[in-house]
């Protein structure tokens, strides 16, 4: 009886497995054989790694949207091929940004790489770049080291380094009389490299940060720190924050009645995208960067008359910078004809190219980094005014570059 | 520190440390009173903030939202105990941790759905938005204040609901013994199922409060659900009481490590180590009296 | 034909067949066949305490994660390290983590127990993240993957895709067939024991607090492996290798494979990553990324999990054949 029953049982599991297994199999192979199964094509395939989630969500859009009315203007092609897009969202994990980045290079085998916002992000699709030699465009992350000690020559950069925007912000503040600071970033290599950039700034003009305050990433809770700058009295603050957290400091700061007090500055990214969020509280702050919205020269009006008229919304300068990144792959790949197997022409297109860009002209750097003009804004009846050039041409040290 | 300093830095403390005990609060009684290990309390409190931007949005002020919204998490949390919390007493530590930590995606990806990922900020009622000068450099805000009258509010509504109601008798004796309680002829399961629904409740009104300066963004909640896990371990599991001082001990350690300089063989321990210093409390007092400080040893 | 005798052939089979995939296979398959493996290692070092001793910890990426950054710490700063000095030293410090941790948090039981895991993990994903000794929140990259030459002679180049996956999937073999031995050895047998019946167990002679340290400190180190080769695989670590979602999602796998069972981890390390590579896969519908939010189907998978399937899936595939 027993032996029976067992036969029976195991003709049932059998069975069961069996299925269980072509279920497990179907799926498997559904989601692994598909990229084999995609056709050849002569359109030039762009993979996107932006976040479209999270902290930084708007910026992977801006950027998107820049590069996308760089491709239309120069007629949807780019040398003369149509572009196909891939976009994956790196959440501005770096844990993830080499699985990401290997997946848009050997699953999606685009011909060039953008991204990404994240510096930490940036520097996993850097290494990844670098292995598989794939051509590399950073259209925002500033990390110092991207064109610096692991500068390599199939990766260009078209935004910023971290040094850049508020190098010049030092002398800026010693010029006002403001000698003795204090520092207040988040605690992660776009907060850290800022700081590097400003202390020598500042002391270069004569003065010194006297305290420096991290706050852990991305945390938005400054209330104690706030408190404490406000025991320490210093004769100004600077700082690097962005996006939502921009919004937050620039309210909690005024809200702790320190705005009248102890004058705020910092680098653009302060008052880039998030004035309208910030209101009043934003009025007064002096900042310096690359670009300014109110930029008074005819490329900037033509690029935010287009970009208003495409997309209903107000351009910034991660959308200017997705402008440039287009603008330099349209350049590079109408000198090789399109073809971007050729990578050394390219490289070479690309490093003499002269980007006439909404900020200004610019060139690269030896390092594959924009040379750029710095500008000193002021916010006026929510607006980032140009109120001068703090920095002409400014180029990024490039520390530890090897090329 | 100048003593002015010390006072506002200490007014800062309780206020944080009075908000952790609203959430905490809740959690403590769902782990006290029904055993179980909820993990995605986290997620409530990151959907009341939601909550409290789209529906001021909607109605056009905070006043109406958080009424509104305390409304919306009861019903979720009715809803979210009936569907699959009740399924859990019977089942193990394992299978609780297992549960609500697929709930706590579950309730990220619909956010992400039905709200976006954008950050967003919430304005605060004309009312209460400004801000008292203390210093001749510093104003404190005069909403930070109202958040934390709020939470001593909550705080002795909780304490007359458990010690002075017959329903708080019931709740008390469910945490000890729930056959004896059912043998009563008290539905437990109805009874359980309020204390789940008041928990979310809770942890909602405080991400509603806390919205206008906090900031509103996605996976809020992971943050504060670990500091909340300390407060309630600290405290004693199981006891209101051991919250609130869980949590204005925790607010202390924060707030304080944050701004002191104390430099232990050239690492910067504080304030660099104030976020772990919570932790290392918590296991302090694991290891040294499991109970906690107001827990019952077993 | 006797149980054991078919799975030892299905063990073959599938053994050939994985060992002949850098041959038949695409790069990111292979790629994507390593990181299930790694994690399969992980979660049979888990099992290891969860299914097997009964004690369930919400911390084991601390091991996982602390062995990463060894290896990022021990690299000189854009060269290799050698393989054979930094894999040893980086599954030494998971154990003695393991060890300093295990010591106090097996004091606790139940509840408490868990609680105490997690905290000491977030203790050190604070220290991690919040502090500059290792990078902070943005972690370390390693720029440049171990050298496993030996001497000089190079059989392998961790570089190279394939020749990665078989010192991989060697490993795991290892590690597998360490872990079946271990079960039958008698310090499994006793800590079968422990989980069991406690105090029946100390009643026959059993240190059983030594006992469940050991076993915490092995697989602490195994976690460890786990840890390393994910760090050479991804050339980044990071605090999140540490934290807590990171210590629940491996829990998932644990059981969804199938606790105390051998296969177990392997299978629900598996099928979790094989559902996480599907539902982002899943095609876009009329402007619906249901890709973008593949955690939504993956959060209801692990609450059906929680709720209908206690054995996991191994517990499926058994069902009707007698207990063990």
């Amino acid at each position: 009886m027993q032996d029976n029953q067992n036969i029976e049982e195991r003709k049932m599991q059998n069975r069961k497995r069996r299925e269980l297994l072509i279920g497990a199999s179907a799926l498997a192979g559904a989601s692994l054989l598909s990229p084999i199964a995609r056709a050849q094509s002569a359109k030039l395939r762009v993979g996107l790694m932006l976040p479209y989630t999270g902290t930084y969500a708007q910026l992977g859009a801006a950027i998107e949207n820049g590069f996308r009315l760089a491709l239309d203007q120069s007629g949807g092609k780019f040398g003369g091929r149509e572009v196909e897009f891939f976009k994956v969202d790196d959440e501005s994990e770096p844990s993830k940004a080499t699985d990401n980045a290997n997946r848009l290079i050997t699953r999606d085998k685009v011909d060039v790489l953008v991204g990404s916002v994240h510096s930490g992000v940036a520097i996993g699709m850097l290494k990844v770049a670098k292995e598989s030699g794939t051509l590399m465009l950073i259209p925002n992350a500033g990390a110092d080291a991207a064109t610096g000690a692991l500068c390599t020559p199939n990766v260009f950069r078209t935004s910023f380094s971290n040094w850049q925007p508020v190098h010049p912000l030092g002398k800026v503040m010693v010029d006002r009389g403001h000698k003795k600071a204090v520092f207040i970033t988040w605690k992660y290599a776009a907060g850290e490299e800022s700081l590097a950039s400003f202390k020598e700034g500042y002391a270069a003009a004569g003065a010194t940060v006297v305290k420096e305050l991290f706050v852990p990433f991305p945390n938005v809770e400054f209330q104690a720190l706030l408190t404490e700058i406000a025991a320490i009295k210093p004769d100004a603050v600077a700082c690097f924050f962005a996006g939502g957290g921009a919004v937050k400091f620039v309210k909690d700061y005024a809200a702790a009645g320190l705005k009248d007090k102890v004058p705020l500055y910092g680098s653009g990214f302060l008052t880039e995208g998030v004035l309208s969020a910030q209101g009043d509280a934003a009025e007064g702050l002096v900042t310096t960067l690359h670009y300014a919205d109110s930029l008074d020269n005819p490329r900037n009006k033509a690029f935010r008359a287009a970009y208003g008229k495409a997309y209903k919304t107000e351009p910034d300068v991660y959308s200017m910078q997705g402008y440039d990144t287009g603008l330099l792959l349209a350049q590079a790949l109408g000198k090789v004809k399109g073809d971007i197997g050729n990578q050394k022409a390219v490289i070479a297109a690309m490093e003499g190219a002269l980007i006439d860009s909404p900020r200004g002209q610019w060139k690269m750097s030896k390092a594959h980094n924009p040379i750029q003009d710095i500008y000193l804004r002021r916010v006026e009846k929510g607006d980032n005014k140009v109120i001068g050039v703090a920095w002409k041409a400014l180029e990024d040290p490039a520390r530890g570059c090897r090329m | 520190m100048d003593f002015a300093t010390f006072l506002i830095q200490l007014l800062n403390a309780v206020q944080y440390g009075l908000l952790l005990f609203l959430i905490a609060g809740g959690l403590t009684l769902i782990l006290g009173i029904m055993g179980i290990i909820n993990l995605a309390h986290g997620s409530f409190y990151m959907v009341g903030a939601y909550l409290a931007w789209s529906l001021s949005m909607h109605l056009g002020s905070l006043w109406l939202a958080i009424p509104a919204g305390i409304v919306l998490s009861v019903i979720l949390g009715l809803l979210l105990e009936w569907l699959l919390i009740r399924r859990l007493y019977r089942l193990g530590h394992l299978q609780q941790v297992l549960l609500t930590y697929g709930l706590i995606l579950i309730v990220e990806e619909l956010r992400s759905i039905i709200w976006g990922d954008d950050v967003h900020g919430v304005p605060m009622p004309e009312l209460l938005s400004a801000s008292i000068p203390l210093t001749d450099t510093l104003a404190y805000p005069v909403y930070r204040l109202w958040i934390s009258a709020v939470c001593v509010v909550f705080a002795l509504l909780l304490y007359v609901l458990i010690q002075r109601t017959r329903l708080g008798m019931m709740i008390r004796a469910g945490a000890s013994n729930r056959e004896m309680v059912q043998s009563l002829g008290i539905d437990i399961d109805l009874l359980y199922r309020f204390v789940f629904a008041l928990g979310v409740a809770l942890a909602a009104l405080a991400g509603m409060i806390a919205a206008p300066v906090s900031s509103v963004f996605p996976a809020m909640g992971n943050q504060v659900l670990i500091v909340c896990f300390a407060v309630v371990v600290i405290g004693g599991i199981g006891s209101v009481k051991g919250a609130l001082v869980g949590a204005l001990l925790i607010g202390l350690v924060d707030t304080f490590g944050k701004v002191t300089e104390l430099p232990i063989g050239g690492l910067r321990f504080l304030p660099e180590l104030a976020g772990m210093s919570v932790y290392l409390l918590m296991a302090v007092v694991l290891l040294w009296r499991p109970a906690g400080l107001f827990g019952k040893s077993s | 034909m006797s149980r054991s005798n078919t799975l030892a052939i299905a063990a073959v089979v599938i053994l050939i067949a994985l060992a002949l995939l850098p041959f038949v296979a695409e790069k990111f398959t292979v790629q994507f066949a390593t990181r299930i493996l790694i994690m399969a290692i992980f979660a049979m070092s888990l099992n290891l305490l969860v299914g097997h001793a009964g004690l369930v910890s919400l911390g084991h990426a601390a091991y996982f994660g602390i062995a990463g950054y060894c290896l990022a710490l021990s690299s000189p700063q854009y060269q290799a390290a050698n393989f054979w000095t930094s894999l040893p030293l980086a599954m030494i410090a998971a154990g003695a983590l393991a060890l300093a941790i295990g010591a106090l948090v097996l004091r606790t039981s139940g509840i408490y127990f868990i609680m105490a895991t997690l905290a000491f993990a977030q203790m050190l994903h604070s220290l991690l993240h919040d502090t500059g000794i290792a990078g902070g929140s943005d972690g370390i990259f390693i720029y440049a993957r171990p050298d496993i030459g030996f001497f000089g002679w190079r059989a392998f180049d961790l570089e190279k895709f394939g020749d990665f996956y078989f010192v991989v999937l060697a490993l795991f073999v290892v590690v597998f067939g360490f872990i079946g031995v271990l079960r039958a050895s008698l310090f499994g047998r006793v800590i079968a024991g422990i989980r069991v019946n406690e105090p029946r167990m100390r009643s026959l002679g059993f240190a059983t607090f030594r006992y469940k340290l050991v076993c915490f400190v092995l697989a602490g180190m195994l976690a460890g492996l786990a840890g390393y080769l994910a760090a050479v695989q991804f050339g980044v670590v990071n605090p999140d290798m540490l934290g807590w979602h990171f210590s629940g999602a491996v829990l998932m796998m644990v059981i969804l494979g199938g606790m105390g069972t051998l296969a177990g981890p392997v299978i629900g390390a598996t099928a979790m990553l094989l559902l996480e590579i599907g539902f982002q896969s899943l095609p876009a519908v009329d402007g619906i990324n249901p890709g973008k939010h593949w955690q939504l189907p993956m959060g209801i998978a692990i609450v059906l999990v929680a709720l209908y399937l206690p054995n996991g899936l191994t517990g499926l595939l058994r069902r009707g054949r007698a207990d063990e």
